[in-house]
């Protein structure tokens, strides 16, 4: 066995090991750090919480697991309600982005070869500037005195300004405004391969536009529905910066609960409770749908 | 698809782009109104552009933030080129799926979680290892994390179609198997490895709630500091500084976007005249 060969064999060990050993002490890892935490009790010392594993001088090992964090979200009721509030916002904004996203992408499908890139290369440039910065820029429009509500003052449509900023509809407009693009390209995506002349034998055998639309389209467009969906939801559910800068006192999604437990009040365990709750509640079950959805796709 | 769409399509279609871009147009206008009460228009002004020179605190954070951008594009690009390679040129090997999962994660995982975890995993280590202090090394290993699954994913696809005959042919000429892949597949991707750069680069500069979290005293990135002087309300100097930022990343991706048109038109004509 000669040293060439051996390098040449484990080589590949050589690209794994940077990306594979990174991930896992600053990614996965740090789930268990939140586990381990979310079993501890507050301290009022630095870092603000207990060790549940210690020594005592007579080397017995104590190991005290205080479930209290996890018993207190479901005592405490606004975490169940956070929880509540969240999915039921993002499956809301999902719904009304599908609903205006699929019309967009089947316009985009329906145009040349060259007016559709210059159109997706328009939908695409608002996700790379920065999000904050767009939030912000909602607020300008929305806003008591803003240019909405000075628009419609002028008009005469309304005689005193509309409170959008710090209602749930702000919040709703935010999201949506926010995560529209990640509806729009997955859509255009399936709907820019469908095959027309399953369109053209649906109209020839008599179905009309409508009905051609529900029986072939719509059905074959279901994947892009899908991912698009995941895109908005995904990131809507856990959102903090939306419904912090438009949201009113009742927007409470669990994101805005988290940071306030975190920051406000600085009880580090009951915060790692709810992170590692949220992560088994919503996240794991999109994880693993994705998965099987994934393996579904290579069969 | 080739039928024309229909006025009502088209129409909500303009309603969708409108969404997109009145209130980016409107902050724009915005930063030019000379008055300091943003209801009321003014005149026109750079008034609020030359204010921004001379905010400290604003010039540091944004100079923070660049160079952490810098740094993590760079490593993320590097950490995610050797995941993909790892996942497309290797089919078997033990870990293969553990780290399909680690690429894969941080594309689902709300923000807020990877940043509390992240948060109390460099505590934790502080405590037991004395390193590292909270601030610009922990904002930039957290970063990395997740801008290398981005980029893992876009190389990924790219390194999927790239052909792999010429790199073959390298090394039937004698090349080693690395040096047949710099040579070859490398130039290859390298668009893809530019625009994953460019996307981790906004990704980092970009980032609120992770920052937030991992961040330490004294360690403060731009969108941190506009986001503490938006949650006060609107103020005029965050509108310049948002047009100069969006004005500054649109003008960036348009022309990374033509370049790599470019380069991409330019590659097929030499295949095509390759094949003559």
């Amino acid at each position: 066995m000669n040293i060439t060969g051996w390098i040449a064999r484990r080589g590949k060990w050589f690209i794994i090991m940077p990306p594979l050993l990174f991930l896992l002490i600053f990614f996965l890892i740090p789930f268990g750090f939140a586990f381990r935490i979310s079993l501890a009790d507050t301290a009022i010392r630095v870092p603000p919480f207990t060790d549940i594993l210690s020594i005592s001088p007579d080397w017995h090992i104590h190991l005290t697991l205080n479930l209290g964090n996890f018993k207190y979200l479901f005592t405490d009721e606004v975490y169940g309600l956070s929880y509540l509030y969240s999915i039921k916002t993002a499956f809301f904004s999902t719904l009304i982005c599908l609903a205006l996203g699929y019309p967009m992408a089947y316009a985009i499908a329906r145009t040349s070869k060259s007016t559709q890139s210059i159109l997706l290369l328009i939908i695409i440039l608002p996700f790379w500037t920065s999000f904050l910065l767009r939030v912000y820029a909602l607020e300008g429009i929305i806003r008591e005195t803003g240019l909405l509500n000075s628009a419609l003052l002028w008009l005469g449509l309304i005689h005193h300004p509309l409170q959008i900023m710090r209602t749930t509809p702000a919040v709703y407009l935010g999201i949506i405004y926010s995560y529209l693009p990640f509806m729009v390209l997955p859509l255009f995506a399936t709907l820019e391969k469908l095959d027309h002349s399953l369109l053209e034998a649906a109209a020839d055998l008599g179905s009309p536009p409508w009905r051609a639309f529900i029986d072939v389209t719509l059905p074959l467009s279901i994947p892009g529905i899908i991912a698009g969906s995941m895109l908005v939801f995904i990131p809507a559910i856990g959102e903090f910066v939306i419904p912090t800068l438009l949201g009113g006192p009742d927007n409470l999604m669990i994101g805005r609960v988290l940071w306030d437990e975190f920051f406000g009040n600085r009880d580090w365990p009951v915060a790692s409770a709810v992170a590692i709750a949220f992560l088994v509640l919503l996240v794991g079950p999109i994880a693993l749908y994705q998965h099987y959805s994934a393996k579904e796709l290579e069969a | 698809m080739s039928e024309r769409a229909s006025p009502l399509l088209i129409s909500i279609l303009c309603i969708g782009i409108a969404i997109l871009y009145v209130p980016i147009l409107v902050l724009i206008g915005y930063s030019f109104n000379a008055s300091a009460l943003v209801s009321v228009w003014g005149g026109f002004s750079t008034h609020w552009y030359v204010q921004l020179v001379h905010n400290d605190q604003i010039l540091d954070a944004a100079w923070l933030s660049l160079q952490i951008g810098v740094v993590v594009s760079t490593g993320a690009v590097i950490l995610g080129t050797l995941a993909a390679i790892a996942l497309v040129r290797f089919p078997v090997f033990r870990t293969r799926l553990l780290l399909t999962g680690m690429v894969n994660a941080p594309l689902v995982m709300p923000e807020i979680i990877t940043g509390i975890t992240q948060l109390l995993l460099f505590v934790s280590m502080l405590h037991v290892l004395g390193w590292p202090h909270r601030g610009f090394t922990t904002i930039v290993i957290a970063h990395i994390a997740f801008c290398t699954a981005y980029v893992t994913v876009t190389v990924q696809s790219r390194l999927k179609s790239a052909d792999r005959s010429l790199e073959e042919a390298a090394m039937d000429l004698g090349s080693g198997p690395v040096r047949a892949f710099l040579d070859t597949t490398l130039p290859a991707i390298a668009p893809a490895l530019a625009s994953s750069w460019l996307l981790s680069f906004t990704l980092s500069l970009d980032d609120l709630v992770i920052s937030s979290f991992v961040s330490g005293p004294g360690a403060s990135t731009l969108p941190m500091v506009i986001f503490s002087k938006v949650k006060l309300g609107v103020s005029p100097d965050i509108n310049a500084l948002a047009s100069l930022i969006i004005c500054l990343v649109g003008a960036c991706v348009l022309l990374a976007g033509y370049l790599m048109r470019r380069s991409e038109r330019q590659r097929l004509l030499d295949a095509q005249m390759a094949e003559r």
